[in-house]
This record gives structure tokens, sequence and C-alpha cells, in this order.
């Protein structure tokens, strides 16, 4: 069996798409007449945002794949899919919060539909985890955990569109997301940071799935050379054994 | 059907038998009133601020009483015995769902009027019609989340906390669109009739989630 | 003649314990399988996946004639569990759980009041399964569990908690003589001997041995039970 298969070639591709990005926000994209350097923050919180949001409808797929087939494989692709995205989503909401002081002069903003929904998804997730950790049966806990990903990823397009049909009638959009209306530099340097990301993410799933896969064959071989006594047993967990 | 019939009939001779889900809703709704009487101070509320009290009042009844919805199942072997019988176990969600969806009307028989009694500034009658429509479509939401959350938790050890910590999100959206609903038809001077994007948002997150529970519920019985 | 329950290579994990290991067995129709065992060899587990409660992780498993967990829907109304929990609501009376129970097995009411004469519950049907005595609980439960009729019974200490009047009410419903294929666990093993066709002792989810009752002998019990 072969770990993190292409996690090389990966890697590489994806520092190097960093690189190219880091160099294009610093170097190439234009100055905010508006909101000045800090604007450039824009680049990393959106592609952050973004990724996220697309963590957590992937791990919903993936945990489709594991109530299909039964096969545990899936369940531990949506589970590092999930904390992942939480982790990206994080530093999403930390950066965006930044971009808000700087440019607006508020830390949040209430009357953004996107960043209510961004809230309301990652409060969301954050139950994923204290979920499986309350469920003791190894069994029980990856599928429930699966059930609630496929909910919580169908949840993630319909909470934006409800409050986005919500604001939309209270207040007008205060805040654009400049999303689509890029002019062509700052389009070019948001593509390469969208890409960067989302291969940064692509990267570290794979490498916690490789990590997590030797670290349980280790324990199958152990379990079969030394017997059952030599294996310390696995405590509580959330992750997926 | 039948099996959903069967199920609904055995859980509402328990409540009647028990009073262990409604009257508890019912005291907590009406102690929250009193309580955001005497915490805001004024007299009367209308608009935005009475539909936003009453509800995430409603919204936290429903919580304490979907808690309680798969306790038996859980304590008493309910599970098994449903499980033993040759049905569709998909009738379980439905007659659970059905409960709680008539626990809430019930409830608001008596916490509707009793916040229009305690809060209420503009008089609840010419209201009542376009309230109805909201509180229907929204009960709904909370019926169909309330017993899938629930039914998540109920296999948790910490179940009362999972049970809103995962709901509450969940439920943002129809709490959205039931308070905005609701400050329409609660406004001070005219009844409005309540927007109809609104109930249409709201009838779209049912049915979503109708569909979304009906399909995932299979996987929360089996073992 | 086709085995009514045939195991082969039956395997149940609980994370990474083995709750069964690789079982085999097969039972004639009409015969009783007594499975002895310590308390955590895998007794009730085995029980509850013949009940289809549980799916096999690994292994085949075929009640009459229809595997698990496939036709799983198909072997429900063809057997009947009896386990440690009565699977009663304690606020309802014996007779509204028994007839909830009907309704779910799509079983005519008449059958509820017959069982429940024939195990002597007339008198006390409708008082709160809560006030009834375990004994009492316990013979209700056997109804429950004969109310469709099952062709497989399977019996998780059919006797605790009975007195010998009540077990004499009960043996004509889950005893042997009635053409059932039964499947009972017992804490004393020489009563279940005494009643068996075919024995499987578990040890640690797995296979100690499978024999006639004549031939398991005691020191096969002892190494079973310590």
């Amino acid at each position: 069996m072969s770990y993190g298969r292409g996690l090389r070639v990966l890697s590489f591709v994806t520092i190097a798409t960093i690189t190219l990005a880091l160099a294009l926000v610093f170097f190439y994209a234009p100055l905010d007449v508006n909101q000045g350097f800090i604007q450039k923050i824009f680049y990393i919180h959106v592609p952050l945002a973004i990724t996220a949001l697309c963590g957590f409808v992937f791990g919903g797929l993936l945990a489709i794949g594991h109530l299909r087939t039964g096969d545990r494989k899936w369940d531990l692709r949506s589970y590092v899919a999930i904390h992942m995205a939480l982790i990206f989503g994080v530093a999403g909401l930390i950066t965006g919060s930044i971009w808000a002081k700087a440019s607006w002069g508020h830390w949040w903003v209430w009357s953004d539909p996107t960043l209510v929904s961004f809230l309301i998804v990652m409060l969301l997730f954050a139950t994923y985890q204290p979920l499986r950790f309350s469920i003791e049966d190894p069994e029980r806990q990856a599928r429930y955990a699966s059930v609630f990903a496929i909910v919580a990823g169908a949840f993630v397009p319909l909470n934006f569109i409800a409050v986005r049909m919500a604001q939309g009638f209270v207040h007008p959009r205060v805040l654009t997301l400049t999303g689509g209306h890029l002019p062509g530099s700052m389009g070019l340097t948001f593509a390469i940071s969208l890409i960067g990301i989302a291969l940064l993410y692509t990267t570290l799933w794979k490498y916690e799935i490789a990590a997590k896969q030797a670290r349980m064959q280790l324990r199958r071989l152990r379990r079969a050379a030394l017997g059952e006594d030599a294996l310390r047993p696995l405590g509580r967990s959330a992750a997926p054994s | 059907m039948r099996p959903v019939l069967a199920v609904l009939r055995k859980d509402l001779r328990l409540e009647l038998r028990t009073f262990e889900t409604l009257p508890a809703m019912v005291l907590f709704s009406v102690s929250t009133f009193v309580i955001f009487h005497f915490a805001l101070a004024r007299s009367t509320i209308s608009g935005q601020l009475a539909a936003g009290v009453l509800t995430v009042t409603l919204l936290f009844a429903a919580l304490l009483g979907s808690g309680r919805l798969f306790v038996a199942e859980r304590e008493q072997g309910g599970f098994d015995a449903f499980l033993l019988a040759p049905v569709d176990r998909t009738s379980l969600l439905l007659a659970k769902a059905a409960a709680m969806f008539l626990f809430l009307a019930v409830l608001e028989v008596v916490a509707v009027p009793a916040f229009a009694l305690l809060l209420l500034g503009p008089s609840l009658g010419p209201r009542l019609p376009g309230l109805i429509a909201v509180l229907a479509l929204a009960d709904l939401a909370l019926a169909v989340i309330g017993t899938l959350v629930s039914a998540i938790a109920i296999h948790t050890r910490a179940r009362d906390m999972i049970s809103p910590i995962i709901g509450l999100p969940l439920l943002l959206p129809a709490l959205i669109a039931t308070a905005r609903a609701a400050a329409v038809v609660l406004a001070p001077h005219a009844a409005g009739t309540p927007p109809g994007r609104w109930l249409l948002i709201l009838a779209l997150y049912d049915v979503v989630f109708a569909l979304l529970s009906y399909a995932v519920f299979d996987f929360l019985l089996e073992d | 003649m086709d085995p009514a329950i045939e195991l082969r290579g039956l395997t149940r994990r609980f994370g990474e314990r083995a709750a069964l290991k690789n079982v085999t067995v097969a039972v004639p129709p009409g015969a009783t399988l007594a499975v002895l065992g310590r308390n955590g060899a895998g007794k009730s587990t085995l029980l509850r996946i013949l009940a289809t409660l549980l799916r096999p992780h690994a292994g085949e498993v075929s009640v009459l004639g229809q595997s698990l967990p496939r036709q799983a829907h198909a072997v429900r109304p063809k057997v009947g569990l009896l386990s440690h929990e009565p699977l009663l609501y304690r606020d309802l009376s014996g007779r509204e759980n028994l007839r909830y129970h009907a309704q779910l097995h799509r079983v005519a009411p008449e059958r509820v009041e017959q069982l429940l004469e024939a195990v002597g519950m007339g008198h006390r049907a409708d008082d709160p399964v809560r006030s009834l005595s375990r004994g009492l609980v316990q013979r209700v439960a056997v109804c429950r569990a004969v109310l469709h009729d099952p062709e497989v019974l399977l019996l998780d200490e059919p006797r605790a908690n009975l007195d010998p009047a009540a077990v004499e009410l009960i043996e004509p419903l889950i005893g042997r003589g009635n053409g059932h294929t039964r499947v009972l666990t017992s804490h004393d093993p020489r009563s279940a001997l005494d009643d068996a066709d075919l024995v499987l002792g578990l040890s640690d989810g797995m296979a100690a041995f499978v024999q006639s009752p004549g031939e398991v002998t005691s020191e096969q019990l002892r190494e079973l039970y310590e």
C-alpha cells in the first residue's frame, strides 16, 4: 500500500503556485485607491473562505460515499475534509475581520449577508467534532458523522440562498464582494491565489489522510505480530480509527 | 401509513399518560414571556421586537420538547421494538415529526394568547390568520429539524447539549424568515399580510429538510 | 434439508475488538441451539444479529433461506426475540403495549387477548407495566415475542425472573415441540443442555465448540466459564 500517492508532486505544485500568488499579490496587483495596502489581504481571505465552504460541501459528498459503500475509508476522507475546512474557515474569519476593520472600521458587520451566512455555517460545523467525540461506538460514530456531514453540507448552499434572500429585502448590499467584476490584473492575481489555496487544501487533506492511514496500518501490523496486549487501547476520540 | 399512525397514537397516549413534554414547553414559554415583560421594561411591544421575542421563545420551547422525543425509545427499548417490526424505518421519522408538530400547535394555542396578554401591544384578533400561516410553516421546520437532531443526539453521551448546538445553526435561516414575516404581521398600526417571499423561503426550507431527513433517517436507525 | 439458521465465519466488531469472530454453525429446522458462554462472550450479540438488529461485519448469515443483512426485511416477520429487556413502555399497560406491537406487525387484536389469557395475565393486563412485578413483565414480554407467530425464536435467558407456575404457562408458547427453531442462551448450562439439540460454546467471541449436548464434557464447560 502506498500512502499519499502523488503527494510529493502535489506539494511542489502547491508551493510553486502559492509562491507565484504571493509574488503577484505584492508586485503585480495594483494598490487599491481607497483601502491601500491592507486590501491585499482580500487575496488570502476570499480564497480561504471559498475553499472552506467548498471543503464542507466536499466533506458532505464524501460522506455520501461512506453511507453508500459502508467503507470506512470514505469516513476518514470526509472527516479530514471537514476538519481541514474548519481550519481554513477560521483563518478566513480572522483575515476577514482584519480586512473589515482596516477598510470599514468594524471587526464585524451584521448587515452583510455573506458574512452572516459564513458565520452560521461555521457555527454548525464547529459541532462536528464534539458530535463525533460524544459517540463511543466507532461504527455508529462514523455513520452519524456522515449523516451530519450530508445534512450540513446541503445546508451550506441553502443557507447562503436563504440569508441572501432575507437580507436583500431589508438592506441594500452594503458591502460588495468584488467577485466577478475585478479588473484584469486583480482578477488574475485573485485566480492564482484561489488556485493556490485550493491546492494547499488538497495537499494538506491528502497528507493528513496518508498519515492517519499509515498509523492505522501500523496498529494492525503490531496487533498481528505482537498480539492484542501489545497495543495500548485507543482512547475515546473524535477521529476515525 | 399504518405504522406511522400506530407510532403516533402510542406517543400521544404516552404523553397524555405522563405529561412529560407539553406542560414543560407551555410553562417555559409563559415564564419566558413574563421574564421578557420585566426585562424589556415596556408595557407593550410590537413589530420586529415582538416577532423576535415570540420566535425565539417558540424556538427554545421546541428544542426543549424535541430533546424528549426519543428518550422513551432509548431507555425503554422502544428502538428495538420498532426495528423488530416489518415496517419502513422512515415511519418513525414521520410519526415523531408529526407528534412534534402537534405539540407545537397545542403549545401555540396557549402561548400565543399568553403572549398577546403579557407583551403584545396591537390586538391579536385581526393578526391571527397571518400569524397562523407563519407559525404553521415555522412549526414544520421546527418539527423536522427537531426530530432529525434529536435522533442524532439520542445516541450520544451529551445528548442534551448536542441537540441545541446542532439544531440552532440549522434552524437559523428558518428563524430569520419567521421573525421577519411575523414582524410584518405584528406591526403596530395595520395588520400586514406576511410577505410572500418569507413564506416562500420557509416553505422551501421545510421541503428541502424534509426530503433530506427522509433520505438519511434510515442510517440513523440501523446498526 | 436446508438448515433453518446458518452462520459461516460470522464476525462482528466493536471498534478494534471483535465481539464475534469467525463463528460457524448450522441449525436444522425445528431444532434448538443452546449458546453458552461467560458474560461478554458474544451470546447477546449473536442473538441480535439473528434478530436483524445488528448487521454482520463479515461472514455469512442466513435465516430460513434468506441472507442477512440484505434480506432483513423478509426475515423480520419470521423471527421473535425475547431479550434481556422486555421492550415494553413502562407507562402503558400490557394490553396497550401488545396492541401497539400488533399494529406494527399487522396482527389481529384478538391474538393479543388470546396470548394474555394463555400466560395468565388477563386480570392485570390494564395495569401500567411499571406496576407489574418482574415475573409478570416477563410474561408480557413473552407474549410480545410470539405475537406474530414467528418460525424462529431467539430467547435470551427466557426463564429469568419467572416462578415455576409461570414457566409452565409460557412453555407451550416458547418451548420445544412446537416446530419452532430456537436459539437460546442461558446462564445455567445444565438446564440449557437439557433443552437443546445442539450446543455452541462461545469464548471471547469465538466458537470454542459446536456439539450435541451429550458430547459436551465438564472440562469444556469449566474452560468456558472461567
